[in-house]
C-alpha cells in the first residue's frame, strides 16, 4: 500500500500514530513492510492456510463476536443434507463435475420450504448445535487449518502466527476494530476470489463489518476501476451490477426473477425496477411496459467472454475488429506473445492512446517483429491510432477505491486530433445510425431506437453532465417531468422513471452534480460528506446498521457510526445510514411483501435475500460456498490439505504450445524450481503508457530489476546489478540483478522455496523514453473461475546469469526447458501440465483422459458455429 | 566593482540593515525577489483528479492558453490533504510530453509504415468495419434456439482511465450494436 496507494498509505500512518498495530503479510518486504509494527513473509498463494487457521482459532477458542455474529451473520442457519464438504469428498465440494470442471451448486442451498426460503426464512438453530448449522459445518471445514500447517506450508513462524492472531482478536469486538486491505496479491491468484472471501469470514466473525475502521478495503489499482465496474465495460454485468443476460433467460420476468425475488428479502428484491428503469434510459419511447421495454434488444450470454477468451477467438481467426481505448494488452495482459499473436489475426484494430503505446506498434517493432520471427509485411491487420484528451482535457467523472464519485472539471483543450473518448463514441455512434437510417433489418432497431442525442459544445465534445444526469435518471411523466430523481427508492418499473445506473441515482440529487462538490476537508466532519458523491446514497460505510447492536445502540462509545433514535423514531449518525431509515430495530419484518419491507430491524445485510452476512455462501461463487486451500497451477508444493492439488474450477485454455504450465508437482516440475511474483512500483503505472513516456518517471526508475535474496543469487551465481534471465514454461526475458535480503527463502514441507520478486512496467519497443522486457510474457492464462481474472503473483520459473539469447535462440531456449520438463515432446505432442488430482489412480488416469480432450481440441479445426462443445474447449 | 554594487553585499546589508540574522531582505538577491509562482501567469484553475491509481487525489491543474502549465495537489481534499504521489506530480508531463501522438495515424493491412488520415475519414472506415464485423459475426440463436441476437465480430477492451460517462456510453451503443465482449482493465 505505501508502494502502490502512497497518499492512502497516509491514514494508516495516521491510525498508526493513534496505536492501531499494523501488519503486513506478504511475500516480499516492502515499503510498506518497513512501515509497519511487523512483516510476516508467507509463501505467495497461501493465503488461505493462513486466514483459514486464524479463523480455526478464533471458533476453537470462542473468540468470535457472539452477538454480532449471532444476529447479523448465517451461522445458525443450516445447509441442506445433500451438501457435502470438502472433509466428505477429500477436497471438492458436492456438485462437481470433472468432465466439465464445474459445479453443480444445488447442493449449497439452505435448508427449509422452498417457499419459506425464497422469503429469505431458511431453517435455523440457534443453539447451534445442529450438525448442519453454518457454525457446525464451518468448524469441521477449518479443522485442518492448524497452525502447524501454517508452519509448514507458509512459512509462518508459530510466534508470528501467535502475533498475527493476538493482534487481531485483541483490535476486534465492541471498542476495536480490525481492517484487511488488499489489492491484486490476492486478486490475481487462481482461487483469489476465495482468498478475499476467508477474510470476509473472519471479518463476519469478529463483528468487523459495517463499523468505523473495519471491512476489507480492496485498493482499486487505477482512477476508475471502480467506475468501470459499476457502469461496466465487463462482458458479465449490466450497469448497477446487472447481470448480463445469459441465453435462455427469453423474458423479462424470467431474467429479473434470476437476479432478485419480489419475494426475498432487501433490496434486489427491486431487480425489476432497476432493470425496467435501464432500458427505459436505453430505448426512450420505445421500451414500454407492454414490450417488456424492449428486454429482447439485449444481446445474450453463453459462457464467459471475457478479454481472455476473446484472444482465444482471435487465435482463431475468429474475431475481425477490436478497439483498445486506453489500454495496452500487449504488456499488461498476460502471456503477453500470445496477445501480440493474436492481434497479428485480426482485421483491423482501433488503439486510443496518448502515446504510441506498444500495443499500437507491435506490428513494426514488437518483440517477434525484432527476433525476425514474423515480419511487418506479414502482418495483415489494419491499425487505426486516435489520440486521446486526457483527464485534464475534458470533463468527467471517476469513481475511487471507497466507491466516491469525483467529478473532473476541464482544465485544457486537447491537442490537434485529440479527442475524449466520450466524444468519440458519441460520433461513431451517430455515424453508425446514419449509416443505417434506412434499415429494416429487425437486428438494427436497438441501434436506430437507442436514446442517442446529446449537447455538444463547439468543439463536438458532448456534455458529460448530460450523460451523468441519464444515469442518475429523471422523473418522466407528472409534475415532476423532466427533473432528476433523488434516489432510487423513486423509480418505478411501469414506465414514469428512467435511470441508467441504479446505485447511481441521487448523484444529482436536487439538480445538483453531487460529485462535484468540493467543501473543504476543514469545513466538515471526518467522514466529509460534502465531498464528492458516493455510492449508493453517499452512504460511506456500506451496511453500517452493524455498526449499532441489535437493539440500535452503538455497539461502544469509540465506535459508534449510526443509531437508532426513538423520539425522531429514525436511524442517524455520522453516516447516511444504509437501512430503511424509519425501520425500528425490533420491527420483525413482513415476509408476505418482499423487498425492504421484508427486512427485520437487525437484517443489517440489506442486498442479502435473507438480510444476513454470508459465512457461508449458498450462491453465488464457482468454486465453492466456503473457501479451501488448492496450490497454484504451477506450484510444486504438494496439496498439504487434500488430494485435490490445484483449483478444481480453474481454467486454463493451452492455445497450442504458447500458454503450456509448468508440470508443478509432477515429474519434470524442478526444471522450474522457483516462484515469481509480479507487482507494481510507485514510479510507474501499470504496462507503463502513462509512465514510461513522461521524462520525469522514466528518470526515477528506468529499468526493469528482479529482486533475489542473498542466498539463491550466491547459488545461482548471479552478480548484483549484472544481468539475469527468467524462464518460464511461455518465454524468457532478462533483468538486472537486484540482490536484496528482502527477499527471503522459506523452508516449506522439507524443501526451500525460493521466490523473485518482479515489477512489470517495462516493454519492448521503439516508442517509450525507457524500455525493457515485459514481465507479463512470462505469465500464462490461467483464470479464477469467479473472475476470469489471471494468476499473476504465483507462478514457476527458471534462472540463470546473463543475459537472454537474442533472435531464434530466444525461443529455442524456451523450448529446450519445455522439453526437458517433459510439458512438450520431441515430436511436438502436447502434454497437459495442469495438477489436477493426483492422489490415487482413478483420479490420475482420469486426469490423463480429461488433458488428452484438451489436446484433442486444441489440434481439430475450430468448429464454424460457436457451440456448447467449443465454450467448454475454449474456457478450460 | 563599484561602490554601489559593494554595498549590496549581502553581509554588508545584514550589518546595516533592517535584517540583522540574515534571514531576509539582507539575503534576497534581486532575482530572487523578482520571482512569481509558476502558477502566477496561469488563466484557469481547474478541480481535477489524479488519473493513476484509485486513492482519487484531488488536483488543481492551471492552464494558460488552452493548455496545462502546472498540476498541484489541491490542499481541500479530504482523501489526500493536497499531496501527490511521484505520478500524481509528473501529471503535467502526461499532457505535455514530446511523446505525446496528436495526430491520427493509419496503417494499412501488410504495410511498414504509418501514414496520415483525417478524422472524418478515419470515423467513417471505422463505421464502415464495425457494421461489417457486426454482419460476419451476427447469431441470432443458438442450437436449442435461445435468442442470442448478439454479433462475436468486434470486441473492446477499455482502460482504468476511462471516465463513467464514457464506459456508460461504450457500454450502451456497442450493447445496442449486440456486441457482448466489452472489457476493461478491471477484470485484469
Amino acid at each position: 500500500m505505501a508502494e502502490a496507494h502512497p497518499v492512502a498509505f497516509q491514514w494508516v500512518m495516521e491510525a498508526k500514530r493513534r496505536g492501531a498495530t499494523l501488519i503486513h503479510v506478504d511475500p516480499r518486504f516492502t515499503r510498506t513492510s518497513a512501515n509497519s509494527d511487523k512483516h510476516i513473509a508467507l509463501r505467495s498463494g497461501s493465503d488461505v492456510i493462513l486466514l483459514g487457521a486464524v479463523i480455526k482459532h478464533v471458533l476453537d477458542n470462542d473468540l468470535w463476536f457472539e452477538e454480532y455474529v449471532r444476529a447479523y451473520t448465517n451461522i445458525s442457519t443450516i445447509i441442506t443434507d445433500d451438501y457435502l464438504d470438502t472433509e466428505d469428498v477429500d477436497g471438492v465440494f458436492s456438485g462437481f463435475d470433472p468432465e466439465t470442471g464445474t459445479y453443480d451448486t444445488s447442493t449449497w442451498a439452505y435448508e427449509g420450504e422452498t417457499e419459506k426460503v425464497d422469503r429469505g426464512l431458511p431453517e435455523r438453530d440457534e443453539t447451534l448445535q445442529h450438525p448442519r448449522c453454518v457454525y457446525q459445518i464451518l468448524k469441521r471445514h477449518y479443522a485442518r487449518y492448524t497452525p502447524e500447517m501454517v508452519e509448514e506450508y507458509c512459512g509462518i513462524s508459530r510466534e508470528d502466527f501467535d502475533y498475527l492472531v493476538d493482534a487481531i482478536v485483541a483490535n476486534s469486538g465492541r471498542e476495536r476494530t480490525t481492517v484487511f486491505a488488499y489489492a491484486l496479491g490476492w486478486t490475481q491468484q487462481q482461487g483469489g476470489s476465495q482468498m478475499i472471501r476467508t477474510s470476509a469470514v473472519l471479518q463476519l466473525l469478529m463483528g468487523n463489518v459495517g463499523r468505523p475502521g473495519s471491512g476489507i478495503m480492496a485498493m482499486r489499482g487505477h482512477a476508475n476501476i471502480q467506475g468501470a465496474t459499476d457502469l461496466p465495460t465487463l462482458f458479465h454485468i449490466l450497469p448497477g451490477y446487472l447481470p448480463m443476460v445469459k441465453a435462455g433467460q427469453e423474458s423479462f420476468a424470467e431474467y429479473t426473477r434470476g437476479v432478485g425475488r419480489k419475494e426475498q428479502k432487501g433490496f434486489w428484491a427491486n431487480a425489476d425496477i432497476y432493470t425496467a428503469n435501464l432500458l427505459k434510459a436505453w430505448w426512450g419511447e420505445h421500451a414500454t411496459v407492454d414490450n417488456d421495454f424492449h428486454f429482447d434488444y439485449l444481446p445474450r450470454l453463453t459462457g464467459a467472454h471475457s478479454t481472455y477468451q476473446t484472444l482465444g477467438r482471435m487465435l482463431e481467426n475468429k474475431l475481425d475488429g477490436y478497439f483498445i481505448m486506453g489500454q495496452n494488452p500487449v504488456v499488461g495482459s498476460a502471456n503477453g506473445r500470445l496477445q501480440r499473436k493474436g492481434m497479428n489475426n485480426l482485421k483491423w484494430l482501433v488503439v486510443r492512446d496518448y502515446y504510441m503505446i506498444e500495443s499500437a506498434t507491435w506490428w513494426k517493432d514488437g518483440p517477434e517483429v525484432e527476433s525476425g520471427e514474423i515480419a511487418s509485411e506479414d502482418i495483415g491487420t489494419e491499425v487505426f491510432f486516435l489520440p486521446c484528451a486526457n483527464h485534464m482535457e475534458k470533463a468527467g467523472s471517476f469513481t475511487q477505491t471507497q466507491r466516491m464519485v469525483q467529478w473532473r472539471d476541464q482544465g485544457a483543450l486537447p491537442p490537434d486530433d485529440a479527442t475524449s473518448e466520450l466524444q468519440f463514441i458519441y460520433e461513431l455512434g451517430q455515424r453508425i445510425r446514419a449509416k443505417l437510417k434506412d434499415s429494416t433489418d429487425e437486428r438494427d432497431r436497438p441501434l436506430l431506437e437507442l436514446t442517442w442525442d446529446y449537447p455538444v459544445d463547439e468543439h463536438g465534445e458532448p456534455d458529460a453532465e448530460a450523460v451523468l444526469m441519464e444515469i442518475n435518471g429523471r422523473y418522466l411523466t407528472g409534475e415532476k417531468a423532466g427533473q432528476p430523481l433523488p434516489g432510487f427508492a423513486e423509480m418505478k418499473a411501469d414506465g414514469s422513471t428512467e435511470g441508467g445506473c441504479w446505485i447511481y441515482c441521487g448523484i444529482f440529487k436536487d439538480d445538483v452534480n453531487q460529485a462535484r462538490r468540493r467543501k473543504s476537508r476543514e469545513e466538515q466532519t471526518l467522514v466529509a460528506p460534502e465531498w464528492g458523491w458516493a455510492w449508493p446514497m453517499n452512504r460511506r460505510v456500506l451496511y453500517n446498521r452493524a455498526s449499532a447492536d441489535p437493539q440500535g445502540r452503538p455497539w461502544s462509545e469509540r465506535k459508534k457510526l449510526i443509531w437508532w433514535d426513538e423520539e425522531q423514531g429514525k436511524w442517524v449518525g455520522n453516516d447516511v445510514p444504509d437501512f430503511p431509515l424509519n425501520k425500528r430495530p425490533d420491527d420483525p419484518g413482513d415476509p408476505s411483501k418482499g423487498g425492504p419491507a421484508a427486512l427485520a430491524g437487525t437484517d443489517a445485510f440489506i442486498m442479502q435475500p435473507d438480510g444476513r452476512g454470508w459465512l457461508f455462501a449458498p450462491t453465488g461463487l464457482a468454486d465453492g460456498p466456503l473457501p479451501a486451500h488448492y496450490e497454484g497451477p504451477e506450484s510444486r508444493v504438494p496439496n498439504p490439505l487434500y488430494a485435490q492439488q490445484s483449483s478444481p474450477t480453474g481454467i486454463h485454455p493451452q492455445h497450442g504450445k504458447d500458454n503450456l504450465n509448468a508440470p508443478g508437482v509432477k515429474p519434470g516440475g524442478d526444471v522450474y524450481p522457483y516462484v515469481f511474483t509480479t507487482y507494481r512500483i510507485t514510479e510507474h503505472h501499470t504496462a507503463g503508457g502513462m509512465s514510461r513516456f513522461l521524462p520525469y518517471l522514466s528518470e526515477l526508475q528506468p529499468e526493469l530489476y528482479c529482486e533475489v535474496s542473498p542466498e539463491l543469487a550466491e547459488q545461482l551465481g548471479l552478480e548484483p546489478y549484472g544481468w539475469m534471465t527468467i524462464i518460464t514454461a511461455r518465454s524468457a526475458i532478462e533483468a538486472r540483478v537486484f540482490v536484496t535480503e528482502r527477499m527471503r527463502p522459506l523452508e516449506i514441507g522439507g524443501q526451500t522455496i525460493h521466490t523473485v520478486g518482479l515489477p512489470y512496467h517495462w516493454a519492448r519497443g521503439k516508442q517509450a523514453i525507457v524500455t525493457g522486457d515485459a514481465v507479463n510474457d512470462l505469465i500464462g492464462i490461467n483464470l479464477d473461475a469467479n473472475t476470469q481474472i489471471q494468476n499473476s503473483k504465483n507462478n514457476q520459473c527458471a534462472i540463470r546469469p546473463g543475459r537472454r539469447p537474442r533472435g531464434e535462440a530466444l525461443r529455442e531456449l524456451v523450448r529446450e526447458y519445455q522439453e526437458r520438463a517433459g510439458i512438450v515432446e520431441i515430436d511436438g505432442q502436447i502434454h497437459d501440465a495442469t495438477p489436477q488430482a493426483s492422489h490415487n489412480a482413478e483420479d490420475l488416469e482420469h486426469t490423463i483422459e480429461h488433458a488428452d480432450i484438451q489436446s484433442d481440441y486444441m489440434t481439430k479445426p475450430p468448429p464454424s458455429k460457436v457451440d456448447e462443445s467449443e465454450q467448454k474447449g475454449g474456457t478450460r | 566593482m563599484d561602490t554601489r554594487t559593494l554595498l549590496q553585499w549581502p553581509i554588508i546589508r545584514q550589518l546595516t540593515g533592517d535584517d540583522p540574522f540574515g534571514r531576509g531582505n539582507a539575503v534576497t538577491s534581486e532575482a530572487t525577489a523578482s520571482m512569481t509562482p509558476r502558477t502566477a501567469d496561469a488563466d484557469s484553475v481547474a478541480n481535477s483528479v489524479c488519473p493513476y491509481c484509485a486513492v482519487g487525489c484531488a488536483q488543481l491543474v492551471y492552464g494558460k492558453d488552452g493548455r496545462v502549465m502546472h498540476v498541484e495537489g489541491d490542499a481541500n481534499s479530504p482523501v489526500s490533504r493536497g499531496r501527490l504521489c511521484p505520478k500524481g506530480a509528473a501529471s503535467e508531463q502526461l499532457g505535455n510530453s514530446p511523446l505525446r501522438q496528436t495526430t491520427i495515424r493509419y496503417r494499412a493491412p501488410y504495410a511498414t509504415e504509418w501514414t496520415d488520415l483525417d478524422y472524418d475519414t478515419a470515423l467513417d472506415m471505422i463505421a464502415d468495419r464495425v457494421l461489417e464485423a457486426r454482419r460476419n459475426h451476427w447469431e441470432d440463436a443458438d442450437d436449442e434456439g435461445n435468442t442470442l441476437r448478439r454479433t462475436m465480430g468486434f470486441a473492446s477492451l477499455g482502460g482504468a482511465t476511462l471516465d463513467n460517462e464514457e464506459n456508460y456510453l461504450i457500454k450502451k451503443l456497442f450493447t445496442a450494436a449486440g456486441a457482448v465482449q466489452l472489457e476493461n482493465q478491471a477484470r485484469i
